[in-house]
């Protein structure tokens, strides 16, 4: 089952063009490592996949919900952890998944912590958690390595093959190495 | 919906939000007595007009916070990832910032009645005038808080937007309290208007800003 489908896709920044007839196809199962230095337009491409942007030209087919994450956080500062979840978690209707992403991602015991206080690492690894309470089937992490340490990337690692093994699809874009087993790689 | 203007809501009242429109149109109302004199006959003449234009700035008073960081902190993109058309979330923190703002300003006028010399009729025609025109204030707000959203000193720019593009609520609000049944009907008209094309306007802005 086609789960994202790009069709001979351009994009650009401004009048700038990034990239061109990029095609691929993400099945249940598939994961896709964008990989490129800093500005080459990884993160447009991620943008673009979840219709935040539109191409400038070709086709972009989604077959199913998708869970991004980006470079913002996107969680109330004021609110204790749980809660900034919970908001999210609400509009998926997935709120009884919030304690089990919290713990997938090892921040279980910063449930009731508000956003504000925690480190840029831990800010990172609640946005991931955000991604895993979606349980979406369609995941587009955009630099998903930035902040974490060794241990918090090995669990980024292990939810993104419990994702696939779930018969979800992801596209990660990233400048560092991140493990993706059997994974396509686009190289900008 | 209603779980972004919950959200709306709580972000306008916490950290004292609820207080501050109430607070500044007291302020407002409690200078303009200071500034013309103790002419109680002057003051109730344009009391109504001084509310209306106290009204009018509290809309204004939090428009950095209505959209500019939800856009910054990528809360926006994950409702339309989620499937949110951009003019629902300007409608959504339209009605919130309406919530958030307009039942204290309509408090915050009953209590500066004595202040302004506004009598009892005048003061329903202004509380009735007030629940009709604030809607539409609050659809501006949003609106041109979208427009300067990612401007420097999108504040300021933001005063010079909206107040020219509130004259008319202000001056058919105004205009009601002398018990003109058509003032109050162009004010209504005017909100309705503002009403249906705030959020068209603020949802193309937002949407415009992504690309």
């Amino acid at each position: 089952m086609s789960l994202l489908t790009f069709d001979r896709v351009s994009g650009a920044r401004g009048r700038r063009t990034l990239f061109a007839d990029l095609s691929f196809d993400l099945g249940t199962g598939d994961a896709l490592l964008v990989q490129g230095p800093n500005g080459v337009g990884k993160s447009t491409l991620v943008r673009i996949a979840a219709g935040l942007l539109p191409p400038v030209d070709g086709s972009v087919t989604r077959g199913g919900a998708v869970a991004l994450l980006s470079e913002a956080a996107a969680l109330d500062p004021q609110l204790p952890l749980t809660k900034a979840l919970g908001f999210w978690a609400g509009l998926d209707g997935a709120r009884d998944r919030v304690d089990a992403a919290l713990a997938a991602m090892g921040i279980g015991s910063l449930a009731e912590v508000p956003v504000r206080m925690l480190s840029t690492g831990q800010r990172r690894r609640a946005a991931i958690a955000r991604v895993v309470a979606a349980d979406a089937p369609i995941w587009l992490l955009d630099e998903p390595a930035n902040g974490l340490d060794a241990a918090s990337l090995e669990r980024l690692e292990a939810a993104i093959a419990t994702r696939r093994a779930g018969g979800g699809a992801v596209l990660v874009a990233s400048h560092v190495p991140v493990a993706l087993p059997d994974a396509r790689v686009v190289t900008l | 919906m209603i779980a972004l203007i919950v959200r709306e809501l709580r972000i306008a009242w916490s950290g004292g939000g609820l207080l501050l429109p109430v607070a500044f149109f007291l302020l407002v109302a409690t200078l303009f007595p200071f500034a013309i004199g103790p002419d109680a006959a002057l003051l109730a003449r344009i009391g109504g007009g001084v509310a209306w234009a106290a009204a009018l700035l509290a809309a204004l008073l939090p428009i950095e916070r209505l959209v500019a960081p939800d856009v910054d902190s990528g809360v926006v993109d994950q409702l339309v990832v989620r499937g949110w058309s951009d003019s629902g979330i300007a409608l959504a923190k339209t009605i919130g910032h309406w919530l958030g703002f307009a039942p204290a300003v309509m408090l915050a006028a009953g209590l500066s009645a004595a202040l302004l010399g506004i009598d009892a009729p005048t003061l329903l025609l202004l509380e009735a005038g007030l629940l009709i025109g604030t809607p539409g204030l609050a659809a501006l707000s949003v609106a041109t808080a979208a427009l300067v959203a990612g401007l420097r000193g999108g504040g300021a720019v933001a005063g010079l937007v909206m107040l020219p593009l509130a004259l008319p609520i202000v001056i058919f609000g105004a205009g009601a309290l002398d018990g003109g049944a058509g003032a109050m009907k162009l004010l209504a008209a005017t909100s309705l208007l503002l009403c249906a094309g705030g959020p068209i306007v603020a949802g193309a802005a937002m949407r415009i800003g992504r690309s």
